[in-house]
């Protein structure tokens, strides 16, 4: 069956192609059936690679298939594709939850104008993602990491009639830019130092050659180090973390089944499997993984802290995802790479519920995602309301959840692994985390409406076309979770059968690893339980404040206690107000200096309309010669000819 | 036999040159432009037979005649030249014959 891997990424392109350049007079029902035929042949493809995976298909653990070799020079780049447990594991949750929000979609988009459009470039990005988690190489897995960021920007600008959408894009597509560049730089580094971009035999002189270890490659890194930071820089841009996050929460100007699949549930998650996939580095070089792990707690907690004063119900969950994305790069940090995929796969599973819970709301709402005008939704919309306060639950990781077990994993490695300032910041994120997202539920679900007469009125539950797709995926986040139960709840078994799924991929060579050292199990016990009191914590406050009737008033009367920290997080600790004074102002300022000066006046006035003014007067003056008279023409041949005697006479 | 020296013949030909170009660049009439390169021409033929002679060697002879060949292929074209302008215009008069000008 792994023979037809290759089909996986190129039907849905080939859904994209037909769509978006043959489909202009195709009926609305011929374009959905291609634009859902697609992923759910890549689906049903991919469950059967799955399948023939699981039952030993591929010796060793690895299928290759190898399409085509691309050579240039020295440089020969296999298009190659690879099916191990990573990419197994990154194939399912793209396929699954790609075809589930292709499927909300037909819901969604249903009345837009660009119906069309839009699915030729979902159907594109599937095909760039899968590019992206099948690629046996760099190069290939660097293809799909430009096309999704490209689909990102043009679903991210769909509503190109609106100033802010195609704003937001360009911003997505810029600050994405910068991390790219790392990504490059970090893969020339591979190239020179190795002279292929292949996985296997990087991984394999990476592990056998400890000596990348020590000495000084560049920036005062060693070898490893060095590419480790670069892919991290890459990974920040696509995966949202501090300092280049701030594409994320703009980019909620897309359709919100966009926001679900590319900007929570798969292409933000690209950085955090580009870690994992390259971890045999990052466990190279401890300083870097330390960083990575810094930072992604320091983003959890920081966007954790601004979803708690987002009022906007995407805005919320775009800084969840930020704040998510933060613990998942904490784990890899940490070296536990299957704990980052594992919280990966259950918050692709919750993340993108809650994305399409509240597209049904916003949907409903004709288009209001202002949570101060909602209230009381849970008479108008009960699925929507139990499936929202499904996803609440697993985000905050009430057990027994998905989000409990993944996110205690990432807890228990910090933990583990001594690092307890990590640990306490995780645990803090964890009582946000829960606050802001039932803040968000009662605000939207509870207490009575706050719209407007036209709004309530206007108030239906989605069709089942939405919400059916919100059920299987509500079942996914709350089972999830027990592909991956800890030791500790085991009773005695080994019943963590995602990390042992996932083993093979990750290798231990220096002990960075997530196994137990040396925790008793009372101590274990305690943290659990402190996770699970987190977790609690969280939801009685936000009840507490919201719960009831006239929760916004409440919340005013206590944020005015703190207006100074209200103030500062409402508005995202200014962040974008200082990078727009610290690089957007002179970076437009020399900008502006290039245009006016370089370009407007060196270029244009000097160089081209100068030098036509030049010709132009030369010839203004030059014309007078040309008199029409013979006898003129005569006396400079005679002069000429004299000239050149006398140079040749007296040179 | 005393031989006349070169340097008269070079003088004779500069004077005819000279002459020559003051026609051709003060006369207004084309023919007798055309007559003036054509003592132009000779004034070059009499330098190369002089130095022919001067030399012993025929080269400059055998020039001559080259030279005198194109003097009639031009006075043939030339002439041609001005009857057909003189068609149009009704005078060969080089100072109004000006058209192509700025």
């Amino acid at each position: 069956m792994h023979e037809l891997l290759w089909l996986i990424p190129v039907l849905p392109l080939l859904g994209a192609a037909i769509n978006g350049l043959l489909g202009w007079r195709f009926p609305k029902g011929l374009v959905t059936a291609v634009a859902i035929g697609a992923p759910l042949a890549s689906l049903l493809l991919a469950l059967g690679c799955l399948w023939e995976y699981a039952h030993g298909g591929c010796p060793g653990g690895v299928c290759v298939q190898t399409l085509y070799a691309w050579t240039a020079g020295d440089l020969s780049i296999p298009i190659a594709f690879q099916l191990d447990a990573l990419s197994a594991v990154m194939l399912f949750i793209v396929t699954f939850v790609g075809f589930l929000i292709h499927v909300y979609s037909i819901g969604y988009m249903g009345h837009e104008e660009g119906y069309r459009r839009y699915f030729s470039y979902l159907n594109l990005f599937m095909a760039a993602m899968l590019l992206l988690v099948l690629g046996n190489n760099f190069l290939v897995m660097f293809f799909g990491w430009e096309g999704v960021g490209l689909c990102s920007y043009l679903l991210i600008g769909f509503y190109s009639d609106q100033p802010f959408p195609p704003y937001a894009g360009k911003k997505a597509f810029i600050v994405n830019r910068i991390g790219d560049f790392a990504f490059l730089i970090g893969m020339f580094a591979l190239f020179a130092k190795f002279g292929t971009l292949n996985f296997k035999p990087i991984f394999d002189a990476v592990a056998k050659n400890p000596g990348l270890v020590g000495g000084q490659y560049a920036l005062g890194l060693s070898f490893a180090g060095f590419v480790a930071l670069c892919f991290f820089v890459g990974a920040m841009g696509k995966s949202a973390q501090i300092p280049l996050y701030v594409w994320l929460p703009d980019a909620m100007a897309g359709p919100t089944p966009v926001s679900a699949l590319i900007h929570a549930a798969t292409m933000v998650t690209a950085g955090v499997y580009m870690i994992a996939r390259t971890n045999v580095i990052y466990q190279l070089a401890p300083g870097v993984s330390q960083f990575v792990a810094v930072i992604g707690a320091v983003t959890a907690i920081f966007a954790a802290s601004i979803g708690m004063a987002q009022n906007d119900i995407k805005k919320v969950l775009a800084y969840s995802t930020v704040s998510q994305l933060g613990y998942m790069f904490l784990a890899a940090g940490l070296g536990a790479y299957s704990a980052a995929i594992f919280h990966l796969g259950t918050h692709a599973f919750f993340k993108a519920l809650l994305f399409l819970g509240s597209g049904s709301v916003i949907h409903a709402m004709g288009g209001e995602q202002d949570m101060q005008r909602m209230g009381g939704l849970g008479k108008h919309l009960p699925q929507t309301s139990k499936l929202f306060w499904i996803g609440c639950l697993a985000i905050a990781g009430i057990p027994p959840l998905a989000g409990f077990f993944s996110k205690d994993e990432i807890l228990h490695a910090a933990a583990a692994n001594g690092q307890w300032a990590l640990y306490l910041v995780g645990l803090i994120t964890a009582v946000m985390t829960s606050f802001y997202m039932f803040r968000a539920y009662y605000m939207t679900f509870a207490g009575r409406f706050r719209g407007t007469h036209e709004q309530e009125h206007h108030l239906h539950e989605s069709p089942p076309v939405m919400t059916v797709p919100l059920w299987i995926l509500a079942a996914g986040a709350v089972l999830a979770g027990f592909a991956g139960v800890p030791k500790l709840l085991s009773f005695g078994r080994d019943l963590n059968w995602f990390h042992r799924f996932l083993e093979p991929v990750i290798a231990h060579p220096h002990g960075l690893g997530t196994d137990e050292h040396g925790l008793s199990v009372g101590l274990e016990i305690f943290l659990v339980l402190l996770a699970i009191a987190a977790a609690f914590g969280g939801l009685f406050a936000a009840r507490a404040l919201y719960g009831r009737d006239a929760g916004i008033e409440k919340e005013r009367a206590w944020t005015g206690r703190f207006p100074a920290v209200y103030r500062v997080l409402a508005n995202k600790y200014y962040v974008d107000e200082i990078y727009d004074r610290l690089i957007v102002k002179p970076l437009a300022w020399i900008s502006w200096l290039f245009w006016k000066g370089v370009d407007t006046f060196l270029i244009d006035t000097l160089i081209v309309n100068g030098g036509a003014a030049a010709t132009e007067l030369t010839g203004d003056v030059g014309r007078f010669t040309t008199t029409g008279n013979v006898r003129n023409y005569a006396l400079y041949f005679f002069l000429g000819v004299i000239l050149l005697f006398w140079w040749i006479a007296f040179r | 036999m005393t031989s006349v020296p070169i340097s008269w013949y070079l003088l004779l030909a500069a004077a005819l040159f000279v002459v020559g170009t003051l026609g051709a660049l003060t006369r207004r009439n084309g023919i007798s432009i055309f007559l003036s390169i054509e003592v132009m021409l000779n004034a070059a033929n009499l330098t190369l037979v002089a130095y022919a002679r001067q030399l012993d060697q025929r080269t400059g002879q055998l020039l001559v005649f080259f030279v005198i060949a194109v003097a009639a292929a031009e006075a043939a074209v030339g002439l041609a030249l001005f009857i057909a302008v003189f068609r149009q215009r009704r005078t060969i008069d080089v100072n109004r014959l000006n058209l192509m000008r700025w």
